[in-house]
């Protein structure tokens, strides 16, 4: 089997067989990064552009390993100090990067959609690396990879998600894929921050993390994402915290081998507490090192199908 | 299209105990030897070949395991990519004479494969070759160093390895269009 895509844009497109063929891949890339050696010459010759609208140093860097451990050159395309700031359209600045033969463009941006455009428009391949509220296809693929390497699993499992959900393109892709791989999703945090209707797309919604964490086998803690709120959703930082914030007293609800994940930044003591965040249940480094092999794969795979349909 | 049996199980049981008894004489022992199977009958090839030897010397052969796929030369040129599963390779390669093993010798390119992703685990002392089939029209200078049967083929015939771990009877099949 392979995966006949241009292009990563959502989770939500994904059907089980390609999400698991991405998991099955990402585990051999897996053994590769623990070899002495990490660099294959697979992609040798290519091109990857890492297309930055909002700041990111892990899932960048984490792109920037991925494509160097396969051989590919890759081109960091900072936004500050570039055309853009003199008004290219981002077409426009796509387009002329294209032009320079780029086989992978590698796109942040905080306009939902925007990856859509250009996948649209080029004949590159496109990753979404996370579009404005949308989603963020390869973070809810390398949990769904850190999951079902620690559980053996992911169908049957309760996977808790918490906090700012409406706000999160992490939560989004994690809902669809989760969901997807026969997972039961619980989603808890403030009123103001859990989506209309939410509930279409499978997930049943908690307003006290007490019930919401009760036999769970995985939390999945959101950063409260303070430089996208203009409004306030919640009185007070101190007061989320009081109602959210994951202690070592909430997690004691979820079963005791429950693992703690949270795609990072942390806000320490805001939505998690370092306690948790550094305890023995916390996966959130291994979900940083599980990234690189899920990215490599989907570099891979992305690669083949590109020469398919091009 | 007519299809041949060209070694049964007991012709591949024999063609393994040779190739184990040349690989010991070649070495003189086992000392700092090592098998390692190409994905996937070759792994197959390399356990048998290494209880043979266990059998005859009384000393243990670690076993090694290479999937070539990312170093393959036609991944960005072929339609679509093959599934890639992992290298195990348990043991340190530094000084060691390593054995290659693959079930069919064709145009080379997959032993060169084999060994550039060889070179980048470690240093070997040496490098062999051992392949159960040899069916000629090399595209690459490579050469096997034990070969359990040469079969002289046409481009378009079909070799197929049927080995009993995958769930088939030991067989080797020619298939001529």
């Amino acid at each position: 089997m392979e995966l006949k895509r241009k292009d990563l844009l959502d989770i939500k497109g994904l059907d089980q067989e390609e999400i698991g063929l991405i998991l099955d891949t990402a585990e051999s890339f897996k053994e590769v990064t623990g070899r002495e050696i990490k660099k294959v010459p697979t992609l040798r010759g290519k091109t990857v552009v890492n297309l930055f609208f909002e700041p990111s140093t892990r899932t960048r860097t984490s792109f920037e390993i991925a494509a160097k451990r396969l051989s590919a050159d890759v081109i960091n395309f900072s936004v500050s100090g570039s055309s853009v700031s003199k008004g290219e359209t981002l077409l426009d600045t796509a387009r002329n990067i294209e032009a320079m033969r780029a086989d992978f463009i590698i796109i942040r941006h905080q306009a939902s959609g925007a990856p859509h455009i250009l996948a649209r428009n080029l004949r590159s391949s496109v990753i979404n690396a996370g579009d404005g509220l949308h989603e963020h296809p390869t973070q809810a693929l390398l949990d769904m990879f850190t999951i079902r390497e620690r559980k053996g699993k992911i169908e049957g499992l309760t996977v808790a998600i918490i906090g700012d959900i409406a706000h999160s393109r992490v939560a989004r892709s994690n809902i669809y894929g989760l969901t997807r791989m026969g997972a039961r999703v619980r989603i808890a945090g403030p009123p103001a921050l859990i989506p209309a209707d939410v509930e279409t797309l499978g997930v049943s919604v908690f307003h006290s993390m007490e019930e919401a964490l009760s036999g769970a086998d995985v939390i999945m803690v959101l950063r409260i994402q303070l430089e996208r709120q203009g409004k306030n959703y919640f009185p007070t930082l101190r007061e989320f915290a009081n109602l959210y914030c994951l202690t070592e007293g909430r997690v004691g609800h979820a079963k005791g081998d429950v693992m703690i994940m949270h795609p990072g930044p942390v806000n320490r003591g805001i939505e998690i507490s370092p306690e948790v965040a550094d305890g023995l249940s916390s996966v959130i480094l291994e979900q940083v090192t599980n990234g690189v092999a899920v990215r490599m794969a989907v570099l891979y795979l992305l690669s083949g199908a590109g020469e398919k349909l091009s | 299209m007519s299809e041949k049996v060209i070694m049964d199980p007991l012709g591949i049981g024999r063609a393994l105990s040779r190739i184990a008894h040349e690989i010991i004489e070649r070495n003189k022992g086992t000392e700092g030897l090592a098998l390692v199977g190409i994905r996937t009958c070759g792994i197959h090839l390399a356990r048998r070949i290494a209880e043979k030897i266990k059998e005859i010397e009384k000393s243990e052969v670690p076993v090694g395991v290479l999937d070539i796929t990312l170093y393959r030369d036609d991944l960005l040129t072929r339609k679509g990519h093959p599934a890639v599963r992992k290298t195990e390779i348990p043991f340190d390669l530094a000084g060691t004479v390593v054995v290659l093993v693959d079930d069919v010798l064709y145009t080379g390119r997959t032993i060169r494969a084999a060994m550039d992703e060889l070179m980048d685990f470690g240093r070997p002392a040496m490098i062999q070759l051992a392949v159960l089939i040899d069916r000629g029209h090399r595209e690459l200078p490579i050469r096997a160093d034990y070969v359990g049967k040469g079969v002289p083929t046409s481009k378009t015939a079909v070799i197929k390895v049927l080995l009993s771990e995958e769930g088939m009877e030991d067989r080797v099949i020619l298939r001529e269009d």
